[in-house]
């Protein structure tokens, strides 16, 4: 028998899908590219950003490019307030303002537009944040795909909290709010229009209450982070790295809906790596678990809330493992980039 | 989904592993032919968990690492064509051919797009006149029925810019070959549930009965791979070596003849080239001569290719299960999912990317 192997070369010189991601790839655009074009950054980067001399002011940034512009449970519309939102809620903070710019591909049908920002205006009316500034752009066909979005926010932190991705520490529950994988699944299925949306819907939703709801427990909240792009093993994964833990969570412990799980097993993706739009990890003290679980089960969009994990008290300090459910222990890698479906 | 949960069963996996824990009494080496299946062994820690000594041996079932490179070369350069659409399965994407990957040229302006099923390459072909759309169509007998339904389906709509780069392969001649080498050390195999809905199981009867060896056709659960390492250890442990079923919600012995006689129809067996393994006779499918005008072989002359292969990549004797991912002294350094060297990296199912993405390390694995 002949044993041989292929050899390919990789020079990838140019930007790839995979570069926008939330995963590896992502992290060597920014930490090569990006940052050090606009100068050094200090400490781990965050959901969202303290304002320079406001020590209770945070600021972020997102856009928006979903394809579909609607889909089950949303829309990107509601999606671009959400997103922003969650964003500023993961620092402890309240939504103050919101601007909002739109990029417009020549040819929208205007009914199309109208409806997407008739449910962003509702979303935000909802959170309760108001819409103070924006832009609109329009650009010839084929320079955007349909409509794009960006929203920046301003929030304020709540008195007592002040959670960062750097400050799991050893002993620390690992809660999480809700189900995952909802909002990656939908988007996928139904943009390739393969069957098994009707099953399924977004998860979008603002989290900004659910966090309100955990002020009370003040300093034990260590670390909120919303695990959107990358999915869960993004977010456990960068937080291990900031915080220098070992993080350890239990594959039954996490929730995945069984319509989840059949579509990820269906397409050869993990559950854990898919996008979600309406769930956080909050690490908290150990001691505070129970109150804190209590707290966000109060709120509908924590009803679900579980422990999933916690963070050892021995290492290997920036690594994510899962006990499998068999009783095995595996490392969580973090995601390379985009997920391609498999053969069979 | 009720069946998902019933075959993740933490307690029942429990009583099977004690159940095998009983059961071996020397350490046996199994084969799972399938990347499914490794994927679910490797991600759920079940090889680490065996009896002290027994091995699951890592076998060529992953359509995507065994695809010859020549054939990867090739959809690449037709897929660098004016007006080509180029098809394939997300997974495809990535794997690296002598240059580049698809993902690399779809983002240096190539049009290439993944497809869910083989008829949505038909439906771009019917929407598309203009374009010639081309079908990258790999696997084993597991998907040859729906790419022989895309080309019936077709030649019905008489679609003359629709065409399928073929390189299908199948399971038990490659069986055959690993057995016939003199250095294989497989005692039993578990059979690929999938390939056996379609196929049944009566082709491995003469290889289990000429070699002397088990083989469980075995599903993708936890507990599906651990009852068919349990049945196929009590089968070495009692000398016996048949065709046994464990995934019988799925499977039958005859399997499902129509999707067989659909195969038969499209395509015929041909001596082929595995990636990494070399040429295995009658291992392969190609279009039938009446449907040889959908072949992207004969549509596009794409002049002399020249696949150039590594000599550091041990790719080759990961798909034979001689040798172990973290055997190769690229394997986490030179060689990654994100800078692959060889397809087993590549594929979600490659033995390689499924030990990467568990944080496999050599001194774990050899433990």
């Amino acid at each position: 028998m002949n044993i041989q192997c292929p050899i390919p070369t990789h020079e990838n010189e140019i930007v790839l899908l995979g570069h926008g991601a939330g995963g590896r790839l992502t992290g060597e655009l920014l930490d090569q590219l990006v940052l050090p074009a606009v100068g050094s950054v200090t400490g781990p980067l965050e959901d969202a950003a303290l304002l320079p001399g406001h020590p209770r002011l945070v600021m972020s940034t997102d856009s928006f490019v979903v394809s579909p512009l609607f889909f089950p449970g949303g829309d990107i519309g509601s999606l671009a307030v959400h997103g922003t939102v969650n964003d500023l809620a993961m620092r402890g903070a309240w939504p103050l303002a919101l601007s909002v710019s739109l990029i417009v591909e020549e040819g929208l049908p205007l009914a199309e537009l109208r409806a997407v920002m008739e449910s962003l205006g509702k979303a935000a009316q909802d959170v309760g944040v108001p819409v103070i500034t924006g832009d609109t752009k329009v650009v010839g066909r084929g320079a955007a795909d349909r409509l794009f979005i960006n929203t920046t926010g301003v929030g304020q932190r709540h008195e007592l909290l002040a959670p960062s991705a750097a400050s799991a520490r050893p002993g620390d529950a690992v809660l999480l709010s809700g189900s995952i994988g909802l909002h990656g699944t939908t988007v996928l299925g139904t943009r390739e229009g393969l069957g098994f949306e009707s099953d399924i819907a977004s998860d979008s939703r603002p989290l900004h209450r659910l966090v309100r709801a955990l002020a009370p427990l003040g300093d034990a909240v260590h670390v909120l982070r919303d695990p959107s792009r990358g999915g869960l093993a993004a977010a456990l994964n960068e937080i291990a790295r900031d915080s220098s833990a070992a993080v350890e969570i239990e594959e039954n412990a996490v929730p995945v809906p069984e319509a989840v799980a059949s579509a990820c097993d269906l397409l050869g993706l993990d559950p854990l790596v898919v996008a979600n739009e309406g769930c956080l990890v909050a690490f908290v003290d150990a001691d505070s678990a129970e109150s804190a679980l209590a707290a966000m089960r109060s709120l509908p969009e924590g009803a679900r809330a579980v422990r999933i994990g916690e963070v050892l008290r021995e290492g290997p300090w920036g690594r994510v493992t899962l006990r499998t459910l068999v009783g095995a222990r595996r490392i969580v890698e973090m995601p390379l980039g985009e997920q391609l479906p498999r053969i069979c | 989904m009720k069946y998902l949960d019933e075959y993740r069963d933490p307690v029942l996996a429990g009583q099977l592993l004690d159940e095998l824990r009983r059961t071996a009494t020397r350490p046996w080496r199994i084969m799972e032919v399938c990347g499914g299946q490794t994927h679910t062994l490797v991600r759920q820690g079940i090889d680490e968990l065996l009896p002290a000594g027994m091995r699951m041996i890592h076998g060529p079932g992953c359509p995507v690492c065994v695809t010859p490179l020549e054939t990867l070369d090739r959809a690449m350069a037709v897929a660098a064509r004016p007006g080509v659409i180029l098809t394939s399965f997300g997974d495809m994407l990535r794997v690296p051919g002598s240059d580049t990957d698809l993902l690399s040229l779809r983002a240096r302006g190539a049009d290439v797009r993944v497809v869910y099923a083989p008829m949505d390459a038909v439906r771009l072909a019917a929407e598309h006149p203009d374009r010639e759309v081309v079908f990258l169509a790999v696997g084993f007998e597991t998907t040859a029925p729906a790419n022989a339904m895309a080309v019936l389906h077709a030649a019905r709509l008489g679609l003359a810019n629709f065409s399928m780069l073929v390189s299908h392969v199948l399971v038990p001649p490659a069986m055959t070959a690993l057995l016939d080498d003199p250095d294989c050390e497989v005692q039993a195999f578990l059979a690929a549930g999938h390939v056996c809905a379609v196929m049944g199981w009566r082709e491995y009867e003469p290889i289990a009965a000429r070699h002397h060896v088990p083989v469980v056709v075995t599903g993708f659960e936890p507990l599906d791979l651990l009852e068919g390492i349990l049945m196929a250890v009590r089968q070495l442990e009692s000398g016996r070596y048949q065709v046994e079923n464990q995934y019988v919600r799925a499977v039958r012995r005859a399997g499902n003849t129509a999707a067989q006689d659909t195969v038969r129809h499209v395509f015929r067996v041909t001596d082929r080239a595995w990636r990494g393994i070399g040429e295995l006779p009658d291992s392969g499918l190609e279009l039938a001569e009446e449907y040889r005008e959908f072949d992207t072989i004969r549509r596009f002359d794409v002049g002399g290719l020249c696949p150039v292969e590594d000599a550091e990549c041990i790719a080759g004797g990961v798909l034979t299960g001689a040798r172990l991912p973290t055997d190769c002294a690229a394997y986490g350094t030179r060689c990654t999912p994100r800078h692959p060297l060889g397809a087993p990296m590549v594929s979600s199912e490659g033995t390689c990317a499924a030990f990467h993405t568990a944080g496999r390390t050599p001194r774990r694995s050899t433990a």
